[in-house]
């Protein structure tokens, strides 16, 4: 449990800014519009993102548990929902966590420019050995290799050492270091040469494109996947709450905090990109990239050629680890609070037995010369048709089928500064299902008539297609599995399920009448303490 | 820079990073609060609160 709210904000932002902050962000944002991006942004944030936050906490908060727990709490045939995040959680760590690794190694080749002038022959070539076949190969490459064998090891460390003392604490010496890192990258940025050319093409706002539909898509997408919402860390994360904490407070901290630190990416990020185009002589759309392009191979060709690079190289690599590692813990916690609820284990144990084995897959999957490709497919695939299928299946889940939204609402109102009023039913009820459905089925039939990136159809549909199907499948399984008495479901929780909107009706009526706060009903009086482990 | 792209510069910065500040001013106006199980101990038998979930 969570020493206090401070803790848990900044174990939050830690989860939430990662590598999308500062590798898909600028990008995102110059694509679409520029400056004028800011407004589909800002509404995308306060009507998607800050209030899909929020159903995170409250399911967590209020049921107390992993996502398998929490669900199950809520509703009996909810379970399978919080195992498919456990899922994805799954997928997205043991892939994440090579790109920490590859980001551990530039770290170090910052120091000698070890790229020299061709950063993307390197990148691909020297560094990565990437094999001309596409399939599942294990002919291991040690740079890789290595690098990734310590990152689950500090992983698997904090994990081991619980939320406070491991999570929390780690947090506490990351997240300040990471800000204060990427401040000096920033400034060191903006005094490189054509740093205002790249401002400038980032900023400059192309209101033409307020019309245009893809960039509110773009606005939306951005702000979903850089919140970490709707896959199980928020509900996890929130558990480990004193039940008297300010919900909403701490949840628009933590949703500023995150844009707060991408727009800062987006201004470091062009302004060294203004430098790169100015230094070869064309314009900023000649050199504006993403994701693993912009890291690993605009970054270094930038590195080598700016003055006092080699800092320039440290920061930049070195707060792509912070701000992965952040995550990354994030992501595996939720895998291991899961197996602690279902099988009643002590932290350790449950640290090591999910620990272990997840590193295995991935050090036997990714360091390979072949381990590229399966990166980009799976990480294609369990955003597009793993995230935002879970995050669409859940509030539609929430909304029209157990119409939890009332109960949930009543339950962040009763602890929190900041009181929501319907339109947050209509947000998550309303505005995000319509909003995921459309990037659902957008992807969905661009992927099924284009299939992607141009890689075999049998690579794409078993690691892709095969993959995300998988998922809701062992989902669907994990639910079926009986709990034990021992474990937590058979606890007695505060709160009663939310069965149906006529008993949840007649419930908060009940509670009204008893005078107590309706969203907290008796809760030290009645001597039962949510979600306490039984005493033996 | 162009005198639009300082405009939305400074624009967005004041939007999101005004955002923050606000947060963690309505945070700090509502200071974090005892919980119940914590307090009963206190007042019963000073025995300290296991953490739980």
């Amino acid at each position: 449990m969570w020493s206090g709210r401070r803790v848990f904000i900044l174990a939050a932002i830690g989860s939430a800014v990662g590598l999308g902050n500062i590798w898909r962000f600028p990008y995102v944002a110059y694509e679409n519009g520029g400056g004028a991006f800011i407004i589909p942004y800002l509404v995308a944030l306060l009507t998607a993102g800050i209030p899909l936050l929020f159903l995170d906490y409250a399911i967590g908060h209020r049921f107390r548990g992993s996502p398998p727990l929490a669900m199950r709490r809520l509703h009996p045939k909810a379970e399978a929902i919080g195992w498919w995040q456990v899922g994805i959680c799954f997928v997205i760590a043991v892939y994440y966590a090579v790109i920490i690794a590859w980001a551990g190694m530039y770290f170090i080749f910052s120091f000698t420019t070890a790229w020299g002038e061709d950063a993307a022959g390197f990148f691909t070539g020297e560094f990565l050995q990437v094999s001309d076949q596409v399939n599942l190969g294990f002919d291991f490459v040690p740079s890789v290799l290595i690098p990734l064998i310590l990152v689950w090891g500090v992983v698997i460390a904090i994990l081991a050492m619980g939320v406070q003392k491991g999570i929390a604490r780690s947090s506490i010496v990351f997240m300040p270091l990471l800000l204060i890192m990427f401040l000096i990258l920033v400034v060191q940025a903006l005094f490189l040469e054509g740093a205002w050319t790249g401002l400038d093409a980032f900023f400059t706002p192309d209101w033409t494109r307020l019309g245009d539909s893809s960039i509110w898509v773009a606005a939306y997408g951005q702000i979903f996947f850089s919140l970490s919402v709707a896959f199980g860390i928020m509900i996890t994360y929130s558990s480990y709450l004193r039940r008297k904490t300010d919900l909403t407070g701490s949840g628009f901290v933590v949703g500023f905090a995150n844009s707060g630190f991408e727009l800062l990416a987006g201004i470091g990020v062009f302004a060294a990109l203004g430098f790169m185009a100015a230094s070869s002589g064309v314009g900023v759309d000649e050199v504006a990239v993403s994701g693993i392009g912009l890291a690993f191979i605009a970054f270094p060709t930038i590195i080598a050629q700016a003055p006092a690079g080699v800092l320039l190289g440290v920061l930049f690599f070195g707060s792509l680890v912070f701000a992965g590692l952040t995550s990354l813990i994030s992501i595996v916690e939720v895998i291991i609070a899961a197996v602690q609820d279902k099988l009643d284990w002590l932290r350790v144990k449950a640290a090591l037995v999910v620990g272990i084995p997840m590193a295995l897959i991935s050090i036997l999957l990714f360091p390979t010369t072949t381990g590229l490709n399966l990166l980009d497919v799976t990480d294609a695939f369990v955003n597009s048709f793993g995230i935002v299928a879970v995050a669409l299946v859940a509030v539609v889940a929430m909304s029209a089928g157990f119409s939890a939204l009332p109960r949930l609402r009543e339950h962040i109102n009763a602890t929190s500064s900041v009181k929501l009023g319907r339109n947050w039913q209509i947000f998550i009820g309303g505005v995000t299902p319509v909003v995921l459905g459309y990037i659902l089925i957008d992807t969905l039939t661009t992927r099924i008539s284009e299939g992607y990136g141009g890689l075999p159809t049998w690579f794409v549909g078993v690691f892709g297609w095969g993959m995300v199907i998988a998922l809701v499948l062992i989902a669907y399984l994990l639910s079926k599995i009986p709990w034990s008495h021992r474990s937590a479901a058979y606890e007695k929780n505060v709160h009663e399920p939310i069965l149906d909107a006529e008993l949840d009706a007649s419930k908060s009526a009940t509670d009204k009448t008893k005078g107590g706060e309706t969203g907290l009903p008796e809760t030290a009086a009645s001597g039962s303490v949510a979600g306490e482990r039984k005493n033996p | 820079m162009s005198a639009s792209a300082i405009v939305m510069m400074i624009i967005a910065l004041l939007a999101v990073w005004g955002g923050l500040g606000l947060a963690l001013l309505n945070l700090k106006r509502h200071p974090e609060a005892i919980d119940d199980e914590e307090a009963d101990a206190v007042l019963h038998d000073g025995a300290s609160v296991t953490p739980v979930r």
